[in-house]
């Protein structure tokens, strides 16, 4: 089955995913292969809006059925929000990983670091399976 | 590239997210395993469980064999059919592996073990069943659906013709009946209602597929393992295995110490173990939010700095039918109704509870 792979969004190798807001902040979530990956989500814990992250840093978690796993915060800065609505419904993760499955908004601190454009996530992905 | 059942394309052309387990590429879901599970609850769910391992054990002494091999007693199976779940133990009370046992004739026992330990399973049964001529032969040519849930039978004899679907329908739980070319078990792994039916390989995927026509649906290892969990049935590998004795695990049920001049394998060191308190598994609900999993560190709500842990969390899931992390775990001796468990380094409060946590579609844990 072929993931989808939006060609408006930025991706990091640990499969996270990000939107340019027109504010200048972004938008973070995970992929549509992580949640594929993962299968049926059953608990997402997002972090407390004012969090400060650095690049790289584990900032969420995603738990499905199967196994936990980290979510990497793909650039630095300050949470704004998070989707609240995700502690009742995880499943929206893997319905709509690109949409109401987003995770947090982010403004950045300092320059934007260099991400994976549409392309290259797609050739990671096909070279690391 | 592992072992395939003869339901592997079957599986592949519907999409099924392919794991390997034990050695064998298994499917571990066709989309939501959550959905699956549900299905299995509420309706009817159809797994292949052809990895799995058909041992048929033949010869007038097989009885007599099968009452030294395992901790259970074959000598309470007086009616043809019935089956009897039981533990393989090493001399120390290890665990080498849990299986059901069919008796069909008296020169005729059908044995099904884990296809992770078929190996070993197969060479220590073969070299007990020398001395008392009973000979050992590995059905491979046999694939096996489990079809579970409450409508799980009534979709199966829709198959059979009226004669066939007689038979299949007296068969009482935990029992089992030849029916036509089916050897037709009313057994599982689910807590739900249903048939284990055993065919040759070969019908496998027409059978599949006419089950599945008649509204049974795919499931997966995944699902396979909440259920099991949820109706707090034992995993080999996690919840025993050769380091642990029934008495720890949960199974202290399958052990017939009676009658006393019964000498299986393994009775001196369980007679020994049963003399003092051990360490016991038990249900966990977690009470907060969170998932539990295997190895996760469980200690007592009142535990001083340093003090030694209860146990461990041996098998730990998602309970969806709950929406709550279930968990069996192996603690200490003691009485303790609420615990903590450690998640990703943070204390989470847990009730202590006898599972099963969920049977025939019904919880059977309050949650507040």
């Amino acid at each position: 089955m072929s993931e989808q792979i939006p060609q408006d969004l930025q991706y990091t190798k640990s499969h996270e995913w990000v939107r340019a807001l027109p504010n200048g902040q972004v938008e973070v979530g995970i992929t549509d292969h992580a949640q594929s990956a993962l299968g049926d989500l059953v608990f997402v814990e997002v972090p407390q809006v004012d969090r400060k992250l650095a690049l790289g840093e584990a900032c969420a978690v995603v738990e499905s059925v199967k196994a936990a796993s980290d979510v990497y915060s793909p650039v630095a800065g300050r949470v704004v929000a998070r989707n609240e609505e995700l502690s009742q419904k995880p499943e929206l993760l893997n319905s709509d990983p690109y949409g109401a499955g987003w995770m947090m908004r982010i403004e950045l601190e300092g320059k934007a670091p260099a991400l994976l454009a549409p392309s290259e996530y797609q050739q990671f992905l096909k070279e690391s399976e | 590239m592992g072992l395939k059942t003869p339901l592997y394309d079957t599986h592949v052309s519907a999409h099924a997210k392919i794991v390997d387990f034990g050695g064998w590429d298994m499917p571990l879901s066709y989309g939501s395993q959550i959905e699956e599970h549900h299905a299995v609850r509420r309706d009817a769910g159809i797994f292949d469980v052809s990895h799995m391992c058909v041992i048929d054990l033949s010869g007038a002494r097989t009885r007599e064999f099968l009452r030294r091999l395992l901790a259970n007693d074959v000598g309470r199976l007086t009616v043809h059919g019935r089956a009897l779940y039981s533990c393989m133990l090493l001399p120390t009370g290890g665990v080498i592996d849990d299986l059901i046992a069919y008796f069909l004739t008296e020169s005729w026992f059908r044995l099904v073990v884990n296809a992770g330990t078929r190996p070993k399973d197969l060479a220590w049964i073969r070299e007990h069943a020398a001395p008392f001529g009973v000979d050992v032969r590995e059905r491979s040519d046999l694939a096996i659906l489990a079809v579970q849930g409450p409508t799980a039978r009534k979709k199966t004899v829709a198959l059979l013709t009226a004669a066939h679907r007689a038979t299949a329908l007296d068969i009482e739980r935990f029992a089992a009946a030849a029916v036509d070319s089916w050897f037709v078990a009313r057994t599982g792994y689910t807590g739900e209602d249903g048939f284990e039916i055993m065919l040759p390989g070969t019908d496998a995927a027409e059978t599949w597929r006419a089950l599945v026509a008649q509204g049974a649906r795919p499931a997966g290892l995944g699902a396979r393992d909440t259920l099991r969990l949820e109706a707090g049935m034992n995993l080999y590998g996690n919840d025993m295995d050769e380091t642990r004795h029934p008495l720890e695990s949960g199974l202290a049920w399958t052990v017939a110490f009676e009658p006393a001049e019964r000498d299986f394998i393994g009775r001196e060191a369980l007679a020994r173990a049963r003399a003092s308190a051990g360490e016991r598994l038990v249900g966990l609900v977690l009470e907060e939010r969170g998932v539990l999993r295997s190895h996760q560190v469980v200690s007592a709500t009142d535990a001083a700095a340093g003090a030694a842990p209860l146990g461990e969390v041996t098998s730990g899931t998602f309970s969806p039918t709950l929406n709550r992390a279930i968990a069996l775990a192996r603690l200490a001796p003691g009485s303790a109704t609420r615990v903590l468990v450690d998640i990703r380094g943070k204390p989470h409060a847990a009730r202590v509870v006898k599972p099963p946590f969920v049977r025939n579609g019904k919880p059977l844990i309050d949650i507040q």
